[in-house]
């Protein structure tokens, strides 16, 4: 789950990693109060939204007076600020960050994830701040410091010392690095993040590090242990059919094609949607069902399926094991007879109880054309998805 | 022979008595593997499906000399489960569970080394040397002893694969799902290594997914390592970048994890790769019907020619 900068800022700060003076606003009248309670020359006008790439994109801007602040914030929430993690569409600012201006001397970055070749957490730097960290390990891969905590003794200062003298932070700095990054390494594990990263983290004229930007995502996994992060999670940051389908526990993406695709396993399902490709279609969506999925949750994932106006023809590729054929059929048909199905659907299936869940679908009198294989319904379905019969 | 497990196994059931437990332990037992013993925390002393269960999982292997535990534990209480079978020292763990917290496994492959248990999974359909034991959740059904390894981080896409081979009579040594989550106790080196040491493996398949470079570990192993054929998959070649694609450990990030730098690196290992899940089945049997040439060009070119032919 990812949360907004501003949110991981509140958080961090908890933890003692220092962060700029700032404030939320989600009116524009609200931001020339917010901008001269700062009481700073400069303050910082941030679009919220849970994707990086703002600064070039427009979404970051300074303000030298809390009217230039009003009319920046009037100019930016409701705009919609295409970056390039954004995609073609873009996502409408809802809120923005009043902050603090700060003399920054320099910018460095700062990161930690769980490496999954070490299974460990990895405390990862470089004086490169500021720059995409891909593009760093791209060019400069030696430029990135990685530290690998063992988990049995965690984070110690002489990690922190390492990191700090590797960035060529002057030793009189020490004594903010290290409990900077102490205070991000406690933070990381103590909130269950799968991924934190500060760029820039900058150091100011006054001998400060400061989180002047700062991203979260949460192991969604740990989320139980956290009930009180689900009202930072921003339904507006997420596609609407995503939010829909999480509700019935179902893995849903929504992607570009016309051929929607049900699956049962995230490899079968991703299986599949090569499949369509290389039979010369394109998937419209990932949807796994999962291994034990209720009559119910087939009902609303053929639902949540269907209201993508892009779908031209559905395949359901399913492989029994613990999900039995004839259960998974009697839900399709449900579901196709409650929402007046009109598309054609083709149906692929194998394992527990294929030959009821096929006498089902044949029963049913509604129009499902059964594959013999993978290859066999790719390629029926792409053709009704161009139209083809 | 098969790798890890076999007739000698002796499987303790760690969450016997949930309802995915009681489940797939019957599965099991029809299937005819030797079930032990279950552990469910103040049970113990009771017998749940004829099956006797304990508190702990040290008095379940003291009393009944398990030495191979399956885990149905829930997502929060899974790490834990894990642990106190790597405290009784069981050679090897299979753990079912998906959704584990990332930190929870971060410490139990910290206490995976230096122990002397292996683990397979989490969030995999477990193991099974057909016809004789199963140690996991997969249809038993699907499956033909003989002299195929497979191993996959996918559940279902697994059961595809071997069906397609079963269906043209060939039969499988063991088929290891190694689990689709970012941290998981056997990669695809480790289980391909076992499978170029045991001599009734014969061929390899190797079914892969974006995320990672696990992939690609393996394929250097190979193509320094391995003289018997290897069949290569992977799974996502349409995904989206930066999307979680159902299994935690399925995502591209960062340029890193993407299909097309597993296939290169599998093709450089003289793997053969398969572009359509669908010619998983035929691409080995081609092999196997002309075992004795050398060929390890890519079906590639074959799939691109038929596909014309359309």
């Amino acid at each position: 789950m990812k949360i907004h900068e501003h949110q991981a800022k509140t958080l961090l700060s908890k933890f003692g990693v220092p962060v700029p003076r700032g404030e939320v606003v989600f009116e524009k009248g609200k931001a020339r109060t917010a901008a001269a309670r700062l009481g700073t020359s400069v303050v910082v006008v941030k679009a919220q939204i849970h994707a990086g790439g703002r600064g070039k994109a427009g979404g970051v801007k300074l303000a030298k007076s809390p009217d230039e602040a009003a009319a920046l914030a009037a100019q930016m929430l409701g705009m919609r600020l295409v970056t390039p993690q954004t995609g073609a569409e873009g996502r409408v600012v809802r809120r923005l960050l009043i902050e603090e201006g700060l003399d920054i001397k320099r910018e460095i970055y700062l990161s930690i994830l769980v490496g999954r070749a070490s299974g460990a957490p990895v405390f990862m730097a470089s004086a490169a701040g500021g720059m995409e960290i891909e593009e760093v390990a791209k060019e400069r891969p030696e430029a990135i410091l990685r530290e690998t905590i063992d988990p049995a003794t965690g984070f110690q200062p002489y990690h922190a010392r390492k990191l700090a003298f590797g960035l060529g932070l002057p030793a009189d700095l020490l004594r903010v690095a290290v409990p900077f990054f102490q205070s991000l390494y406690h933070a990381f594990v103590a909130i269950d993040a799968s991924m934190l990263e500060i760029n820039p983290c900058v150091v100011t004229r006054d001998g400060r590090l400061v989180a002047l930007d700062a991203k979260v995502q949460f192991d969604d996994n740990a989320l139980f242990r956290h009930p009180e992060y689900k009202e930072l999670r921003d339904l507006d940051e997420e596609t609407p059919l995503e939010v829909e389908a999480s509700k019935y526990k179902l893995n849903y993406i929504k992607l570009d094609g016309t051929v929607g695709c049900m699956v049962n396993g995230a490899g079968l399902a991703m299986a599949t949607m090569d499949i369509i490709k290389l039979s010369g279609g394109s998937p419209a969506n990932f949807l796994d069902v999962g291994g034990g999925a209720s009559e119910e949750q087939v009902t609303n994932a053929f639902r949540i399926l269907l209201s993508d106006s892009n779908v031209k023809a559905v395949f359901i590729n399913i492989f029994g094991g613990i999900l039995r054929c004839d259960m998974l059929a009697t839900g399709v048909v449900n579901a196709a007879r409650e929402l007046r199905l009109q598309l054609p659907v083709v149906v692929r299936m194998e394992g527990t109880n294929v030959e009821q869940g096929r006498q089902i679908l044949r029963d049913s009198g509604l129009n499902f054309a059964i594959a013999a294989g993978m290859q066999d319904g790719a390629e029926k379905v792409v053709a009704l998805a161009r139209g083809q019969r | 022979m098969s790798v890890l497990v076999g007739k000698n196994s002796r499987l303790l059931v760690q969450g016997l008595t949930g309802r995915e437990g009681s489940f797939h332990t019957q599965q099991m037992i029809e299937y005819g593997t030797k079930v032990v013993g279950g552990v469910t925390p103040g049970k113990g002393g009771t017998k749940h499906n004829g099956v006797p269960v304990f508190d702990t999982v040290a008095q379940a292997v003291a009393k009944t000399g398990a030495n191979v535990s399956i885990v149905f534990v829930p997502p929060p209480f899974a790490a834990d489960a894990i642990l106190e079978a790597i405290a009784a020292e069981l050679p090897l763990v299979v753990c079912i569970t998906e959704g584990i917290p990332t930190l929870d496994m971060v410490a139990v492959n910290a206490a995976l080394k230096n122990s002397r248990t292996r683990l397979i999974g989490p969030n995999c359909p477990g193991i099974i040397s057909p016809g004789k034991c199963k140690i996991g959740i997969m249809p038993g059904m699907i499956h033909k002893p003989g002299h195929v390894g497979v191993v996959s981080r996918s559940g279902t896409l697994t059961y595809e694969a071997v069906h397609q081979l079963t269906q043209l009579g060939i039969g499988q040594s063991t088929c290891i799902g190694i689990g689709g989550d970012p941290i998981i106790g056997t990669n695809f080196l480790d289980a391909i290594r076992l499978f170029n040491e045991d001599p009734e493996t014969r061929t390899i398949v190797m079914i892969g997914e974006i995320g990672g470079n696990a992939e690609e570990t393996a394929a250097d192993y190979i193509r320094k390592q391995v003289k018997k054929p290897v069949v290569g998959f992977v799974a996502g070649q349409t995904a989206p970048p930066g999307r979680r694609m159902g299994h935690a450990g399925a995502i591209i990030s960062g340029g890193q994890g993407t299909a097309a730098d597993k296939y290169k690196a599998m093709r450089a290992a003289g793997i053969h790769t398969v572009q359509s899940p669908a010619e998983i089945g035929h691409t080995l049997a081609c092999i196997l019907s002309k075992s004795n040439t050398k060929s390890r060009a890519t079906t590639k070119a074959a799939w691109k020619k038929k596909r014309r032919a359309r």
